[in-house]
């Protein structure tokens, strides 16, 4: 992975984050590293609770780091981003009614980061980034509680890819979504990354999206990078750790005498 | 298709209809839909939008929209007939629902273990020191690893899939006789997803609950429940038995089949879905009736 240092777009050293402290301290990011090159589709996998959502957080400056370092472009961040970092890096959140503004209606909750940004085709955008996403035009002065968890997560990466960002930080983006508009969105993000040589870091619980959109994959467990897959050009991939194994057969649908054999990996 | 001819039917929903009026007209986001389930696993899948979420709040009796139909009748209760007060005292007893959003439901200023306690003794009528061994077992059960911890904390200091075993945690403290259950897996790492899936499971086994699945993964569907509804714009358009999917006949059903990524597809987009408005008129005439 070293190799790989000089040239990632984006690189985590040694991170660490605890929350709280005492008996109930959780180390929600215990030591994890690894570095991504340019226009790369990153996949972070894993346990419930076992920090990917954290991971992300950090790397766009909403959580704190309590050891190492996280770089971009070779740069160490720092801890306030500038503006010009938030045009590069844009993420969608794990939970999309949390992070939209509910008393905003689409239309506005798509211009803001616009205005903010000072782009003046504010209207051509919208209109664009709706297409892109498969929103129907009628929803753009609906507020979010008007609108289905699916529309909801379609206006999140539609805010997210209005101001073309070179990196996208995708938590969960497409498990709100019933598979025929996953369909259109992972479609969509793949020609996206073709066309303006985005990198992705793609959170997902969802084994085949991930070895569908990722060349590799960390493998996340109590706050641990318990593995990095390679994901060969047949979508394979060939773990070698007993979660990872687990996580694999779990993967193959509802099976009680499979699940009864189940351990956790303490 | 009502799987006990000789009793009467856990749920028999006839005819819903829901509404959304607006300035810009009236969005009809459920259209006639009618089903019948008894003590067994049912699942709803179909598009985004196509009224899923709003079908299982109108048996709650919390769907914000204009809600009408000939019939609800939940264990041979009119549900269209209780006064509010009757109603409070199915939903959350008998009646459970586990919403989309589990942290928006969630109120984010209380600890997730007062919000347990309280909701227990109001489901159950237990002491204080009952309730709190009941929610710690429930947590534990869910499988969460520090459920101490996790009493304590605030929603937004739990991951996503926390959140979501909370509330799955906190809608089957009291053994409801019909769980409705919205996504609520799709944020949990699949260990964890089959695992829950094995609870509720139980409970549909041992304690005769029903389950009403609203899910988006198709295969997870297929190989856990015991029968499909496909909805597609507000209307049921195919109901299959879930063992039977690969069977579906109509074209939306087998259209979402060929999206799923899978090995095959790598290096080559998904396949789509091209909606045509013909499939609302012949879900119509599928289920016997005229447009
Ligand atoms: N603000 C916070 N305060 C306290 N603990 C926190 C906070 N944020 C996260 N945690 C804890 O850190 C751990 C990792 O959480 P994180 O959200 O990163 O998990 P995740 O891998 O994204 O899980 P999921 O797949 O369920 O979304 C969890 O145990 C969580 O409770
Ligand atoms: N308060 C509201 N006002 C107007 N329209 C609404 C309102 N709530 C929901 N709708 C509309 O009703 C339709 C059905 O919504 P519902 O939430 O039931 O969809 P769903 O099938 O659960 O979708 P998803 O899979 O995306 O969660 C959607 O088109 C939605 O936009
Ligand atoms: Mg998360
Ligand atoms: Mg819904």
């Amino acid at each position: 992975m070293t190799d790989h240092q000089e040239q990632a777009v984006i690189a985590v050293k040694d991170l660490a984050i605890y929350f709280g402290r005492g008996e109930h301290q959780v180390k929600a990011v215990d030591q994890v590293s690894f570095a991504i090159p340019p226009r790369q589709s990153f996949g972070l996998v894993g346990e419930s609770g076992s920090g990917k959502s954290t991971i992300l957080r950090a790397l766009a400056g909403l959580d704190h780091v309590d050891q190492g370092q996280l770089l971009l472009d070779g740069e160490p961040l720092q801890i306030k981003r500038t503006k010009a970092f938030y045009k590069k890096v844009q993420m969608v959140f794990q939970d999309p009614y949390a992070s939209l503004h509910p008393r905003h209606t689409v239309d506005k909750i798509l211009a803001e980061p616009l205005a903010i940004h000072g782009f003046k085709d504010i209207e051509q955008r919208i209109i664009k980034v709706m297409d892109q996403v498969a929103l129907p035009h009628k929803f753009r002065f609906r507020y979010p509680h008007q609108l289905s968890g699916g529309q909801r997560q379609r206006v999140a990466i539609a805010r997210a890819l209005i101001l073309e960002p070179e990196i996208l930080l995708l938590d969960e983006p497409t498990s709100a979504l019933d598979v025929s508009i996953q369909a259109e969105v992972l479609n969509l993000l793949n020609r996206l990354r073709a066309e303006l040589s985005l990198t992705y870091v793609l959170v997902s619980h969802d084994l085949a999206v991930v070895s569908y959109m990722c060349e590799r994959v960390a493998v996340m467990q109590q706050g641990k990078l318990v593995e990095l897959l390679q994901v060969d050009q047949d979508g394979k991939t060939y773990p070698k750790q007993a979660y990872t194994k687990q996580l694999n057969l779990a993967s193959q649908g509802y099976d009680r005498a499979r699940i009864e054999q189940f351990i956790d990996h303490d | 298709m009502v799987n006990q001819a000789t009793k009467a039917p856990l749920l028999a929903v006839n005819n819903l209809n829901i509404r959304f009026p607006s300035v810009h007209g009236a969005v009809h986001a459920v259209r006639d839909v009618s089903f019948t389930m008894g003590r067994e696993k049912v699942a709803i899948v179909g598009e985004s939008g196509s009224g899923k979420s709003q079908t299982g709040r109108a048996i709650l009796g919390l769907s914000p929209g204009q809600v009408s139909a000939d019939s609800l009748i939940f264990d041979g209760i009119d549900l269209q007939r209780l006064s509010s007060k009757a109603y409070r005292e199915i939903r959350g007893k008998r009646i459970s629902m586990v919403m989309q959003d589990p942290k928006y439901s969630l109120n984010p200023v209380m600890s997730i273990g007062k919000q347990m306690i309280e909701a227990c003794q109001i489901q159950m009528k237990v002491s204080k020191k009952q309730a709190l061994a009941r929610c710690m077992q429930m947590l534990e059960a869910v499988r969460i690893r520090q459920p101490q911890r996790v009493f304590k904390a605030y929603p937004h200091e739990v991951s996503g899939g926390m959140g979501q075993r909370i509330m799955i945690a906190m809608m089957l403290l009291s053994s409801p006789d019909l769980l409705i259950a919205d996504e609520p897996t799709s944020a949990l790492d699949v260990t964890v997803q089959l695992q829950i899936l094995a609870i509720m499971d139980d409970l549909v086994q041992d304690t005769g609950m029903g389950l009403i699945l609203i899910s988006h993964d198709l295969p997870l569907v297929a190989s856990f429940c015991d029968r499909i509804l496909v909805m597609y714009a507000g209307r049921i358009v195919e109901e299959l038995d879930a063992s039977k999917l690969d069977q579906a006949q109509h074209p939306y059903t087998r259209g979402l089949l060929s999206c799923l990524p899978s090995h095959a597809t790598k290096g080559q987009p998904l396949a789509t879905l091209e909606r045509q408005d013909s499939w609302l008129d012949e879900a119509l005439e599928n289920r016997g009736l005229r447009v």
